[in-house]
């Protein structure tokens, strides 16, 4: 009843393509963009709700990396889920990203931060390109063990070089502040603002590019690379610019982990449990769907969050002590279930239960 | 040249261990076409298992026992939850169920037995073998060649119930072709129990080698990784392939490590397999014995 298109005729192609053609969801995504940018600053800065939550716990501890594993997650999605290229290596991009970031604000005197961001993409790319390479000659398993080789080679490229953390004895880089077009962004409230936008930007540029040609000839590709072939889309072009795009998103997001979440990172910081991480946030939540990136990110970032205020919570009401360990591994557990049973009840996620929903919302109350 | 075959031996007798991670990975992929990420998880839950059932004062055989028991339990489990439902997905698919099944079996484990370090002792020390040390002065370790010995009988093993028994033939039928396999009657659901029965039985035994090496600790589950390039070296379907792949893993990471190293920093031995793998995949994608992909739209 509320959502419904009928009604809303599209006259023009450029309407018919529009990247939300159903007004619902041009306002629903307003709305969000409007409490995302307005409604949650503002709030946090109302001295009446100073007391009442702690703005800053949320901002550092969720807010961010949320936004920044969607960011991740988005690029991985671009080369898992519209090109059909497995990586386990999204960790190692990601430290390409940050290490690349550090060593430009360092090395290059004056760059503005996000002019160093980009190149650290750029960077990024091109490391992604090396070792996407192989994927133009295997394929499925076989290349997914390639990028394995690009998560371990770049980890201990970075510990083993020193010259990438400036000689720092613990192989730990500290962040440069952060600072664009003249001011810091030295809160948390300024931070979120900042990794906010970029994140934005970065997801319509997403948006708008899988709905192009090059996504076209992605999701060709992930179908029947043969067909595609035959079709007459270039096999190379096709699969080295989702690799360079997918680490160009990784290289930013790991830019971001570094200077906007951590702060202090290492080279292990970027280990294969964060690329299995990132992985896990692409399968639940939805391969081959932008939202679902958004959505995934979410789920990993906020279930370990619930299941922590759940454990003090029993330990308040029984009056028993949860022992740590406990926790971690129901986390497990659970993390392990969910995948399973996402996979067998729902092979495409959350952001397919979300399209579901609205198929059913179009009919609702009236089903019939 | 005495130091060069000290360290090629060592390796292939290292690879020999690599071997028996890989072999577990084969029978599951060549039964049923799941590339098993959870055999490193589920290498660490058998050894886990025995260690956790002996530390309770039960017999150490009994406990081996128990521990396989506990596998054929997790084989019926799997087919059950992950593999039934999931019938006729993309293989992608599979491997991703894998590894949150890898998640599951590592957190029950942990949850049971603790997750503190356990140490294993199977009365055989590793020391070298004074005979061979005396007469070449090489060192050759006791605890390396009778886990070489022990992977040869198992892989012996294996190839005779590959070959000559019904379930066997049985096994190969399911992995050439499902449906055809359906067709004359073998059941699907029972290979698949059998088949990862059989894997778990792999995962004790390199659970318990493994772990009287470098005691029995989470880290066995990172053999999975150390098993990869083992895997696309020798090619996912080939048993030959695990072994060799093995051995020629073992072999040149040691040498690697020892020639190379120092010119780098050292350390390579993390990632040296994978680009060995990487770079013998470009010149053949399948593998030293897979089976030659043919595309056809």
């Amino acid at each position: 009843m509320f959502y419904r298109e009928a009604g809303q005729f599209k006259s023009t192609y450029a309407e018919d393509q529009g990247l939300f053609p159903i007004r619902q969801d041009r306002i629903g995504m307003a709305v969000i963009l409007a409490i995302a940018f307005l409604v949650l600053p503002v709030a946090s800065s109302a001295p009446a709700l100073r007391g009442v939550i702690d703005f800053n716990y949320w901002y550092n501890g969720v807010i961010i990396p949320f936004l920044i594993f969607s960011l991740a997650a988005l690029g991985l999605n671009i080369l898992t889920g519209y090109a059909g290229l497995l990586s386990l290596g999204t960790g190692a991009f990601m430290a390409v990203g940050a290490f690349a970031a550090y060593n430009f604000e360092l090395r290059v005197p004056g760059i503005p931060m996000l002019a160093s961001f980009i190149l650290a993409g750029i960077v990024t790319a091109g490391v992604g390109l090396v070792f996407g390479l192989p994927s133009l000659r295997i394929k499925g398993f076989y290349l997914a063990v390639a990028t394995l080789a690009a998560q371990f080679f770049v980890v201990w490229a970075l510990t083993k070089f020193p010259w990438f953390s400036n000689y720092s004895t613990s192989g730990v880089i500290a962040a440069q502040k952060l600072v664009a077009f003249g001011y810091a962004f030295d809160s948390p409230v300024k931070r979120y603002l900042l990794v906010l936008a970029i994140v934005a930007v970065m997801a319509l540029a997403a948006k708008n590019m899988v709905r192009s040609s090059t996504g076209r000839a992605w999701m060709a590709v992930r179908d029947m690379d043969v067909a595609a072939e035959v079709i007459g889309i270039p096999m190379m072009r096709t699969k080295l610019l989702a690799f360079a795009v997918s680490s160009f998103y990784c290289g930013v997001a790991g830019a971001l982990y570094a200077f906007a979440y951590l702060g202090n990172v290492e080279p292990q910081a970027f280990d294969l449990d964060l690329s299995f991480r990132i992985l896990f946030m692409v399968i639940i939540g939805g391969v081959g769907s932008i939202l679902g990136s958004f959505l995934g990110a979410a789920f990993i970032v906020v279930l370990p969050i619930l299941l922590d205020i759940w454990a003090t919570w029993f330990e308040r009401t029984a009056g028993i002590a949860v022992p740590a360990g406990l926790v971690s591994n129901l986390t497990l557990i659970i993390f392990g279930a969910l995948i399973v049973f996402f996979l067998a009840v729902e092979p495409l996620g959350l952001a397919r239960l979300w399209q579901i929903a609205k198929d059913k919302l179009r009919l609702w109350p009236f089903p019939h | 040249m005495q130091f060069f075959f000290e360290v090629l031996i060592g390796g292939l007798l290292a690879g020999v261990m690599y071997s028996l991670v890989a072999l577990g990975f084969v029978l599951i992929y060549k039964a049923s076409g799941v590339f098993n990420f959870a055999q490193g998880s589920m290498v660490f839950f058998a050894a886990l298992t025995v260690v956790g059932f002996a530390g309770m004062g039960v017999p150490f055989w009994l406990s081996i026992g128990l521990a396989l028991a506990t596998m054929l339990l997790l084989a019926l489990f799997t087919e059950r939850v992950v593999l039934r439902p999931l019938v006729n997905q993309p293989q992608i698919t599979l491997f991703m169920a894998t590894i949150g099944l890898s998640f599951l079996i590592e957190g029950t484990a942990q949850l049971v037995w603790g997750a503190q370090v356990h140490a294993l002792d199977l009365g055989v020390a590793d020391e070298p073998i004074e005979w061979i040390l005396d007469r070449t002065s090489m060192s050759i370790s006791k605890f390396d060649l009778m886990a070489s010995g022990i992977a040869a009988t198992l892989v012996a093993v294996l190839a005779v119930f590959f070959n000559k028994t019904r379930t066997g033939r049985a096994l190969r039928a399911v992995a050439d072709d499902h449906q055809a396999a359906l067709a004359v009657g073998i059941s699907l659901r029972r290979i698949w129990v059998i088949v990862w029965m059989v894997a778990g039985f792999v995962a004790l035994v390199t659970g318990l080698l493994w772990g009287a090496r470098n005691g029995v600790q989470f880290a066995l589950t990172f053999l999975a990784l150390k098993a990869l390039p083992v895997l696309i070296l020798g090619g996912f379907e080939s048993i030959a392939g695990a072994i060799v792949g093995g051995l020629i893993i073992g072999a040149s990471e040691k040498l690697a490590e020892v020639y190379i190293g120092p010119y780098v920093g050292g350390g390579i031995e993390s990632w040296f397999p994978y680009v060995l793998a990487l770079l013998f995949l470009l010149v053949r994608p399948e593998g030293l014995f897979g089976e030659k992909i043919i595309d056809r739209v």
